[in-house]
């Protein structure tokens, strides 16, 4: 990073399995302005636009960043797009924040976006193809399998995943963003929800959600300048890392990526991060089925390998005692608007450290991952942020 | 605007279905293997360099970055690496619910590729179970996976997990 970067400002839409009071452009503008408004800035001010959403089949709408340019206020200025499955929206705020650390632009507005309730995601990822069998059911029958040889390697109790359920659920009432509201969460009512695709529940499963994710990054000067202003702090960024991996070849080890360790140990390298379990506070962490978060525990680092489990099992992951909360927001469990879902992992982190999440702030957040994955587990993205200004 | 379309409110979604048909150029590797499904049997090639075997061919091997030309004809058995049971309705689902799909590795491969499992409760099932293919009548035989119908178990005692962690 040749230059400081920080997010002086954050914007969210309410997650909500139907939003018809919007279009896709209405979506985005209201967290883009939400962004805008926290930064204490306006459209004119914006140097340049980064979008990233998942698949353009979902809704249908061929490179929909183009229409969007209005309603983004990126008229006559750069706009980019930038395109890794579900982990774009992590990747989006990184090609953002690259602008910024190479000295190129001094605020850059990145938007995330996925309006599902528009699209029918489940089909666009199940098409029939002439070379595979029409097996496949959407991404919960992708990771079910890979969830059931981690459970068979690791010896973990067969409800651990149940147990990231309800924790992420219980997490998701203090986020009044959140898509899912179940004050009566527990354990038996994962257990009684459908099993979709078995070893996996219903409520182990992340919800359809329409939703957009907002972030003003801005060069050190603009920062400071804005932190006078508005009297908000700005969230720091200490490191950023990409990784991606072929989604299928030999000796693959589909439970615990290569490319999702490589982009850990590279992003917290930069942060001289060398404990992660004890050097953060937090951290908002891509999991879309339950079962990820014992899988990326092991993954990024905070337990050894088949040990993931017993942290989720020990409490240490929720937000009530826990000494490494995991998505305090309630995560991708809790809201799922695609392609902003890794922004708001982002996000989130950034939310942590401003010490701005509210009744889900960790008190004294210093330090925080933000990650995000997508496709077969094959494209990573992760940050981490600080209330502090890196060395 | 008419008072009673006023009343009703503007119209704030519509739906309307496409379609799309698109042609499908296999190339020259994977030709190999679809021609192979319509002889009834699994056709794949070895890499020169890590000498892993890949099926269906793909042309290259995805970690050594060489162009893979051996080929090599797999046998119809098969181990279940792991698998889900699939218990969720959508929309152009072509197999009756609750289904099993697997992680299939034909004997002599080091990929896996998904298949459908029948014959066997799926509480039956277990990562390791021995499988085979079953093939449509050979007049339906064609260029495509589907000519497979599903795999089904052979009677064979389960493999170890252990001997196959490596695909897992």
């Amino acid at each position: 990073m040749n230059q400081r970067c920080a997010v002086i400002g954050v914007g969210q839409t309410h997650h909500k399995s139907k939003r018809e009071d919007v279009s896709i452009a209405g979506l985005v503008r209201e967290a883009a302005v939400a962004a805008l408004e926290d930064a204490g800035l306006d459209f004119s001010d914006i140097d340049a636009v980064v979008v990233g959403k998942a698949p353009d089949m979902f809704e249908g709408i061929m490179m929909p960043e183009l229409y969007l340019a209005g309603a983004l206020g990126a008229v006559g200025k750069p706009m980019f797009r930038v395109h890794t499955a579900g982990s774009v929206g992590g990747s989006t705020a990184i090609v953002a924040a690259h602008l910024v650390a190479n000295g190129i632009h001094k605020r850059v507005l990145t938007v995330a976006f996925e309006k599902q309730s528009d699209s029918d995601a489940m089909w666009a990822l199940s098409v029939p193809q002439p070379f595979s069998a029409p097996l496949l059911a959407g991404a919960g029958g992708y990771f079910a399998p890979i969830i059931r040889s981690y459970i068979n390697k690791s010896g973990a109790p067969n409800n651990v995943g149940m147990k990231v359920a309800v924790k992420d659920r219980l997490h998701a009432l203090k986020n009044p963003y959140a898509h899912l509201h179940l004050p009566d969460i527990d354990l038996k009512m994962v257990e009684e929800s459908v099993m979709l695709w078995d070893p996996l529940h219903y409520l182990e499963s992340c919800p359809s959600s329409d939703g957009a994710a907002a972030m003003v990054l801005s060069s050190e000067d603009v920062a400071v300048a804005q932190e006078k202003t508005t009297g908000r702090p700005a969230a720091w960024i200490h490191g950023m890392a990409m990784r991606s991996e072929p989604t299928m070849f030999a000796g693959r080890n589909l439970m615990n990526p290569q490319a999702g360790r490589d982009c850990a140990k590279d992003v917290f390298a930069q942060a001289g991060i060398t404990k992660p379990r004890q050097e953060l506070d937090c951290a908002e962490v891509y999991v879309p089925f339950s079962w990820y978060e014992p899988m990326w525990l092991e993954n990024l680092g905070f337990a050894e390998e088949n040990e993931g489990w017993k942290l989720t099992d020990s409490g240490a992951t929720s937000l009530d005692g826990g000494d490494i909360p995991w998505n305090c927001s309630g995560g991708v469990l809790s809201s799922n608007p695609i392609g902003a879902s890794g922004m708001l992992r982002f996000l989130e982190s950034a939310l942590q450290v401003r010490n701005m999440a509210g009744d889900h702030q960790v008190p004294d957040a210093h330090k925080a991952l933000g990650h995000a994955y997508g496709g077969g587990s094959q494209f990573f993205s992760m940050w981490v942020v600080g209330s502090d200004k890196p060395e | 605007m008419a008072a009673e379309e006023t009343a009703q409110g503007p119209v704030t979604m519509l739906s309307t279905p496409i379609r799309l048909d698109y042609n499908f150029t296999a190339g020259v590797a994977q030709s190999k293997s679809l021609r192979g499904y319509a002889e009834g049997r699994f056709i794949g090639q070895r890499c020169p360099v890590c000498k892993k075997v890949y099926v269906p061919s793909r042309g290259s091997c995805p970690k050594d970055a060489v162009a893979t030309t051996e080929e090599v004809v797999l046998p119809n058995t098969a181990t279940v690496t792991t698998f889900c049971v699939v218990n969720v309705p959508f929309a152009g689902q072509s197999i009756e619910i609750p289904y099993i799909t697997a992680s299939i590795l034909l004997d002599g491969a080091d990929i896996t590729f998904m298949g459908l499992i029948q014959g066997i409760a799926p509480e039956d099932v277990e990562m390791g179970l021995r499988v085979e293919a079953v093939w449509v009548p050979k007049e339906e035989l064609g260029p495509t996976l589907a000519s497979v119908k599903y795999f089904q178990p052979t009677g064979e005692p389960n493999r170890e997990v252990s001997t196959f962690a490596e695909h897992l």
